[in-house]
C-alpha cells in the first residue's frame, strides 16, 4: 500500500480515551464470567467422563455399527474445521480488499479460526479405535491416503492461522503492558519490544500482507482436503468432483453464521455497540446472502446430476435423502440453509442484528445436518445388499458434542480475558488514517476532467455558441 | 509370482454356511450373540449374500458366500494412512496388521464389497472357546479393522514345510479353511497364474464373473452363475 499524505501511526502510550472500552474485559471481570466459566467446565467435564467411557469400553457406545463405520465424529470434524473457514479467510479476504468496515471485526474472527480447528483434529482422534497409536500417522504416514493429506493442509493452516492472529495481536499487547497493570510479564513477553515505530510498523505490515495472502489459498486447500476424504473413495454420491468447492462454500457460509453469532454475543457481553455496529451485521449478512445463493447453486447441481444420471447405486443413496430414512434430516437442511435465510437476508428491514443472528443459528443448525446428510446415507446404503445400516447418535455421542461446543466456547470466553477482542490499534489507525486514505484512493482513480486553459482557443473553436452540452 | 484366486460355484452351493462356520474356528472369530446382531454387530469374515432375479412370481434366489474379494486393484489399501493394510505383490493376497491399525475405519468405507469388520468391543471369546483357539492366528482386540486373509497363515506354513523338504508348493497344499470344509465342493482354490490349475480354467468358464467388475478392483474371487454350460 502507497500514501500520499503523511500518515500517522497509533503508539502503545497514547491515552485510550473511550476505547478503554475495549481493555476493560481484560482487567475487570464480574460474577457473570465465573458463571459461565461454571456452566462450559460443566459441559467439558461431561464431554471427558463420555471420552473415558468411550476409550475403556470400545467404540460400540456409540451410535456406529456395520455398515456405517463414520458417524457424528466424523460429521463433527467436518462441521467444526468448517466453521474455522471463518476467521481468517474472511478477515484476509477483507484486509486484502482494504474494506474499511473490517476494522472492528477480523480479530473476533481469526480466533474463532484457531480455536475450533482444534476440535475438528479432535473429533477424528474420538473417532480412532486405537487412539494411542495417534503417531503412527507421523511415524509410519503413507501420503497416498487422503487422511494423510489433510493432516499436512489442517496443520499448515492451523500455523498459519496462529501467526495471523498473533502479527496484529502485537500492537494491542503492547497497550496491555504499558497500559494495565495485570499479567505484566506475560504481555511484556508476547509484545517483543513493541514502541510503534515507524520501522516496526513497516515491518509489521510487511508481516501481514504475507501471511493473509498465504492463508488463503492454504484456508481453501484444507476444506477441499477435507472433501477428498469422501471424494477420493468410489462410493456412491461421495465419488464426486463437486465435492472440493461444494465444501468450500460450505464453510465459508457456516463459518459467516458463526462470526455473527459470536459478534452479537460480544456486542451484548460487553457492551460494544459503538464498535460492533447494525451495518457490520448488515454488510455480514449480505455476505451470507450471496452463500446461501452459492450454497444452493451447489446443492441443486449436486443433486439434479445425481438424478437425472439416474444409476441405481446413486438413486439408491437419493432417494434415501430425498424421501427415505434421512429425508427428515434432508428437508430440515433446506429449510435452515435456504429457505429461512433467503426469507430473512433479502430484504434490508429484516437484516438487522436480532435477523442476522436468527439467519446465523439456522445456518449454524442446517450446516451440521448438511454434514450429517453428506456421511451417513452412502455409507449406510452400500452398493452389495449385505448390510444396510440405520444410524442413530447415542448419549455418548451427544455428550461428546457437547464438551466440545462448550470447550470451544470457553477458550474464545477466555482469550477476551486476556486479549482485547476487537482490534485497538486498527480503530485507532482508522480513525487517523482512513479518511484521508479514502480520498487519496478516490483522487487516484478520478478521471481527470480537461483543463479549459490548456487549450482554451482550439476548445472555444470546437464547441457551438453557448458552450455547448445540455442547457 | 502367485496370484491365489477362488472359484465359487452357484450350481453346487448349498448355502449351508458350513464355510462360515469353518472360518470363525481356522481365525478365532468370536462367535455372535444376539446383542451383537441386533447392533448390526457381528463379526463376519464371510457373508451370505441373497441375489434376486426377475419379479415374482419368476423369481430366482440364489445365495452368495461373499469373503474379501481379495482385489488385485484394492481401494483400501490406497486410502489406509499408515499401511495397516497392504498387498503382498508375490502372493497378490491383501493383509492386515492388526498391531499397525489405528482404527480409523477409513478402508472399511472405501471397500465397494463392504467386506471389512471392526471391533467395536473387546472379543467376547465364550470360555468353551478358548481351548480352541487357534495360536497360528492372532485374536484381535477392540478397535482394530480385520477381514478375510485367505488364511495366508495357512500359506505360511505349506511354504515352510516345502522349504523344509527342499521343493517348490504342490497345488492343494494351500487352501483356505472354508474351501477345505465345502461339502459339496463348491469352492475351488488354487492359483490363478497357472494356466493349468483347476481354478485358473474355471475362472476362464462361461458361467464365471465376479463382483461389482465395472469399478476395475479386479477380484480374485469368481462366482459360477447358476445354470448349464462349464
Amino acid at each position: 500500500m502507497s500514501h500520499s499524505h503523511n500518515r500517522r501511526m497509533p503508539k502503545p502510550t497514547d491515552p485510550l480515551g473511550p476505547d478503554w472500552a475495549l481493555v476493560r474485559p481484560t482487567v475487570e471481570s464480574d460474577s457473570r464470567f465465573w458463571i459461565v466459566v461454571a456452566c462450559l467446565l460443566a459441559g467439558v467435564s461431561l464431554g471427558v467422563s463420555a471420552y473415558v467411557y468411550q476409550v475403556r469400553t470400545g467404540l460400540g457406545v456409540t451410535g456406529m455399527n456395520r455398515p456405517v463405520y463414520w458417524g457424528m465424529y466424523i460429521i463433527n470434524f467436518v462441521f467444526f474445521i468448517g466453521i474455522s473457514h471463518a476467521g481468517t479467510l474472511i478477515s484476509a479476504i477483507l484486509r486484502l480488499a482494504g474494506a474499511e468496515w473490517r476494522r472492528a471485526i477480523t480479530r473476533s474472527a481469526e480466533v474463532i479460526t484457531v480455536m475450533v480447528i482444534v476440535f475438528g483434529v479432535g473429533n477424528v482422534i474420538f473417532d480412532l479405535g486405537r487412539p494411542d497409536r495417534l503417531l503412527y500417522v507421523l511415524k509410519h504416514g503413507r501420503l497416498q491416503s487422503p487422511l494423510l493429506w489433510d493432516v499436512c493442509s489442517i496443520s499448515v493452516y492451523l500455523c498459519c492461522s496462529t501467526i495471523y492472529l498473533y502479527l496484529p495481536l502485537i500492537p494491542d499487547i503492547a497497550i496491555l503492558r504499558d497500559q494495565t497493570n495485570k499479567r505484566k510479564w506475560l504481555y511484556r513477553m508476547l509484545a517483543l519490544g513493541w514502541q510503534g515505530t515507524e520501522r516496526q510498523y513497516e515491518r509489521l505490515e510487511k508481516a501481514m500482507g504475507f501471511m493473509m495472502v498465504l492463508v488463503i489459498p492454504v484456508a481453501v486447500s484444507v476444506h477441499t482436503v477435507v472433501s477428498f476424504v469422501f471424494a477420493m473413495t468410489v462410493q456412491p454420491m461421495w465419488h464426486a468432483a463437486i465435492f472440493g468447492p461444494y465444501f468450500v462454500v460450505g464453510a465459508i457460509f457456516s463459518g459467516i453464521a458463526a462470526l455473527i453469532i459470536a459478534m452479537a454475543i460480544i456486542r451484548w457481553a460487553y457492551h460494544l455497540e459503538g464498535y460492533l455496529k447494525n451495518i457490520h451485521f448488515d454488510y455480514l449478512g449480505q455476505l451470507l446472502l450471496v452463500m446461501t445463493l452459492l450454497w444452493f447453486y451447489f446443492t441443486f447441481s449436486e443433486y439434479l446430476t445425481t438424478w437425472y444420471g439416474g444409476e441405481p447405486v446413486q438413486l439408491t443413496v437419493w432417494w434415501a435423502k430425498i424421501n427415505g430414512e434421512y429425508s427428515g434430516y434432508f428437508w430440515t437442511m433446506v429449510v435452515c440453509c435456504f429457505i429461512v435465510p433467503m426469507a430473512i437476508l433479502s430484504r434490508s428491514k429484516t437484516r438487522t442484528v436480532a435477523g442476522t443472528v436468527v439467519v446465523s443459528i439456522f445456518i449454524t443448525i442446517g450446516m451440521w445436518l448438511e454434514r450429517f446428510i453428506i456421511v451417513i446415507p452412502t455409507i449406510a446404503n452400500p452398493r452389495l445388499p449385505i448390510d444396510r445400516g440405520l444410524y442413530h447418535p447415542t448419549w455418548v455421542e451427544w455428550s461428546m458434542l457437547v464438551g466440545c461446543f462448550s470447550f470451544f466456547i470457553l477458550l474464545y470466553v477466555l482469550f477476551t480475558r486476556f486479549f482485547p477482542i476487537v482490534s485497538i490499534w486498527e480503530i485507532q489507525e482508522g480513525r487517523m488514517n482512513a479518511k484521508q486514505d479514502m480520498l487519496d484512493r478516490i483522487d487516484a482513480y478520478k478521471v481527470e476532467s480537461p483543463e479549459p486553459e490548456a487549450d482554451s482557443g482550439a476548445l472555444a473553436a470546437a464547441l457551438p455558441a453557448g458552450g455547448g452540452g445540455r442547457q | 509370482m502367485a496370484r491365489w484366486g477362488m472359484v465359487i460355484d452357484l450350481n453346487r452351493c448349498t448355502a449351508c454356511q458350513g464355510c462360515v462356520t469353518a472360518c470363525h474356528e481356522e481365525n478365532n472369530v468370536p462367535p455372535s450373540n444376539p446383542k451383537l446382531g441386533a447392533q448390526s454387530r457381528s463379526i463376519r469374515w464371510i457373508n451370505m449374500m441373497p441375489v434376486y432375479e426377475d419379479e415374482y412370481p419368476h423369481t430366482k434366489m440364489s445365495v452368495l458366500p461373499v469373503m474379501c474379494q481379495q482385489c488385485e486393484h484394492p481401494p483400501c489399501i490406497k486410502v489406509c494412512p499408515v499401511g495397516a493394510t497392504f498387498f503382498s505383490e508375490s502372493e497378490g493376497i491383501v493383509g492386515q496388521v492388526y498391531s499397525r491399525c489405528i482404527g480409523c475405519r477409513y478402508c472399511t468405507n472405501a471397500c465397494p464389497y463392504t467386506v471389512r469388520q471392526f471391533n467395536w468391543f473387546p472379543p467376547d471369546v465364550p470360555e468353551t472357546y478358548e481351548q480352541g483357539i487357534n495360536p497360528d492366528v492372532s485374536v484381535r482386540y477392540k478397535g482394530v479393522v480385520e477381514k478375510c486373509t485367505f488364511c495366508n497363515h495357512r500359506l505360511m506354513k505349506a511354504r515352510d514345510a516345502a522349504a523344509f523338504e527342499g521343493r517348490d508348493l504342490r497345488p492343494g497344499e494351500y487352501v483356505p479353511a472354508c474351501v477345505e470344509t465345502c461339502p459339496t465342493d463348491a469352492m475351488v482354490f488354487g492359483d490363478l497364474a497357472d494356466p493349468d490349475s483347476e481354478v485358473s480354467k474355471l475362472s476362464r468358464s462361461s458361467r464365471a464373473s465376479r463382483l461389482l467388475e465395472d469399478l476395475g478392483t479386479e477380484p480374485k474371487v469368481y462366482y459360477l452363475r447358476v445354470g448349464s454350460g462349464k
